[in-house]
């Protein structure tokens, strides 16, 4: 059996003329965890769903656990799992007979499916709340017994389409360990996510996905790699004065508008040019320009990058951030 | 069809017990399929209380308001003997039957916008269990509303007269005649965006229909044009064929099969084109 679970040759996409996918190659091995990282409406979504066989490609050729996930559809179907970025679950009925239901339609004999149905319950705090319907839970419980019905049977490959788009910090911790748990478990999964934080805390390989296309594949060592060592942050006392502090930069190294402080103060991340000053003297340059042109700093300081960085210099705009 | 029970085997804590699916041949497999589909959407139906009481509501008003408002005027024209109610009540099962049947259209194109049915079609389940599911579901509920309205038709006085085989007959063959028809809204559910715009569209090809019939009155009371409409129509086929074996108001056999015939031949038109709009990979 092979060893590669995901195969992606230069798969395209294209709804009527708008390019959803321009060419799209990615490997995934066995036991690995996979995160696709990009910003809203770059892809992420339609190239799950045709790995899921829920869209083919309009060119190109995509395998699964050795599959064509075109031609050999239904067999891919019986060895995934898929939780989607909308919970897919049915808000009229209880989340017991939610998970009653899926397991008898992946052909579980009713008596395993209610003993499975009892266990994923446990396991993901629903006890409580199984036999009240499925409308009445909050957006964390729906996640969560969206998960367990993926878990039914066990998925050779789990498909997380953005498992924690729109959760509450303490939703997200909850759907974290137990997805930390599967990969223990060492279930293969692809991830996607908008959250930086998400893909560096639970995959082992981060693909960077915009407009369509992988724009870098690595670890996340290795993704703050490309931005080069160490960068220089600049915070200023508020949100003026940042034409003033771009102008004060220009030719230092390559300046980048990072999110702004919780508190509303502007803030900038200079990144060394190849050939410019790095480390201490970029961190001196960058100090005296800013003092040469009387700008109000709040805060400088030299910082190893992160995948925000790395984020901004590769597709020059802002991800998400993790809601706090 | 081979049944491989495997042995609930507990192991290490690395790989949790997982149950492994029942290997079963494909018809079997999508009938099981169907049946669970169709015992979520009964549950739906169940737990829909406005629904739940509109659709049994409307039919009684339906009998109740035909037998009192029309029961003179077109009671004049009945052949001797027939009053209106036993006329009429056969009749109002083809006419509730039509109208549920846009139902399917409804509750279709309500599944296709939940995310639901995005997971039923990443799952290994046969696909047209979806498709299925649904007609069958609405068939039980169709037949359930029949029967209320018997209940409610012996209250002011109704009576089958053919006895105990031929009342359930009349009764199944508008059941199974709506489940043809339910397919063919079943298409209109997949092909119209939106559950209103489903809905909308039955309406208008239902309502004409129905009307234009022997539903609720005898087609010598239409004008010749429409008379001529609806005696070719497989509405005035089905009330017949209630209504004689319901109270014996005529032959029975050949509306009958009349009815059965156009049954078989929705089926065969719509269950391939529906299941074919269902499993086509969009676009």
């Amino acid at each position: 059996m092979t060893d590669l679970v995901v195969e992606v040759e230069q798969v395209t996409r294209s709804f009527g003329d708008f390019e959803a996918l321009t060419g799209v190659d990615l490997t995934l091995r066995r036991g690995n965890v996979l995160g696709l990282l990009g910003p809203n409406g770059a892809g992420k979504t339609t190239l799950v769903s045709i790995l899921a066989t829920l869209l083919p490609p309009t060119t190109g050729s995509a395998r699964v656990l050795g599959l064509d996930v075109v031609a050999d559809a239904a067999a891919v179907r019986r060895r995934i799992g898929l939780t989607g970025q909308y919970a897919a679950v049915d808000g009229l009925l209880t989340g017991r007979e939610n998970l009653q239901m899926f397991g008898e339609l992946f052909h579980l004999r009713p008596r395993d499916a209610a003993r499975r149905a009892d266990e994923l319950l446990e396991r993901f705090d629903l006890v409580d709340a199984a036999d009240r319907r499925a409308s009445t839970y909050s957006g964390g419980m729906r996640r969560r017994l969206d998960l367990a019905s993926s878990l039914l049977v066990r998925p050779e490959l789990l498909f997380l389409d953005e498992p924690t788009t729109g959760l509450d910090p303490r939703s997200r911790q909850q759907i974290w360990q137990a997805v930390r748990e599967l990969v223990g478990q060492g279930m293969t999964l692809l991830l996607t996510t908008q959250y930086l934080e998400e893909a560096d805390q639970l995959a082992d390989r981060i693909a960077v996905i915009d407009r369509g296309a992988i724009i870098a594949e690595g670890t996340g060592d290795e993704l703050k790699e490309q931005v080069g060592g160490q960068v220089v942050e600049v915070v200023l006392v508020d949100d003026s004065g940042q034409d003033e502090a771009r102008r004060a930069l220009s030719g230092v190294g390559r300046v980048e508008a990072g999110t702004p402080t919780p508190d509303g103060r502007a803030r900038f991340v200079v990144a060394p040019d190849v050939d410019g000053p790095g480390g201490v003297a970029l961190l001196a340059a960058v100090s005296t320009r800013l003092d040469d042109h009387d700008v109000a700093v709040r805060d400088v300081g030299l910082r190893r990058p992160t995948l925000d960085d790395v984020f901004l210099e590769l597709t020059g705009g802002t991800p998400a951030e993790v809601p706090a | 069809m081979t049944t491989t029970t495997p042995p609930p085997t507990e192991t290490t804590e690395q790989q949790p017990w997982t149950p492994v699916p029942v290997d079963s041949s494909g018809i079997s497999r999508a009938w099981r399929d169907a049946v669970v589909v169709t015992r979520r959407n009964l549950r739906h139906f169940m737990r829909k209380p406005r629904l739940l009481v509109f659709s049994t509501i409307q039919p009684v008003m339906f009998v109740l308001l035909f037998a009192y408002v029309f029961a003179g005027t077109v009671g004049q024209d009945l052949p001797d003997g027939l009053d209106y109610l036993s006329y009429l009540l056969p009749g109002i099962f083809v006419q509730s039957t039509m109208f549920r049947t846009t139902q399917t259209a409804v509750g279709l194109a309500e599944d296709l916008e939940k995310g639901v049915v995005d997971r039923f079609r990443s799952m290994p389940m046969t696909r047209s269990a979806v498709l299925l599911g649904r007609t069958l579901a609405d068939l039980v509920r169709g037949m359930a509303v029949i029967v209320l309205m018997v209940l409610v038709g012996y209250l002011i006085g109704f009576r089958f007269t053919e006895g105990p085989v031929a009342a359930i007959g009349s009764m199944l063959v508008v059941g199974l005649f709506g489940f043809g028809l339910s397919w063919a809204f079943v298409l209109v559910g997949l092909k119209v965006p939106g559950a209103e715009a489903a809905q909308s569209a039955g309406f208008v090809f239902v309502f004409p229909l129905v009307f234009v019939s022997s539903v609720f009155v005898p087609l010598e009371t239409l004008p010749s044009g429409l008379a001529a409409f609806a005696a070719i129509s497989p509405i005035t086929l089905a009330a017949d064929s209630a209504r004689a074996l319901a109270i014996g108001s005529g032959p029975w056999l050949p509306p009958t099969l009349g009815t059965l015939a156009w049954t078989v031949a929705l089926l065969a038109v719509f269950v391939p084109l529906s299941v074919r709009a269902y499993t086509a990979p969009p676009e």
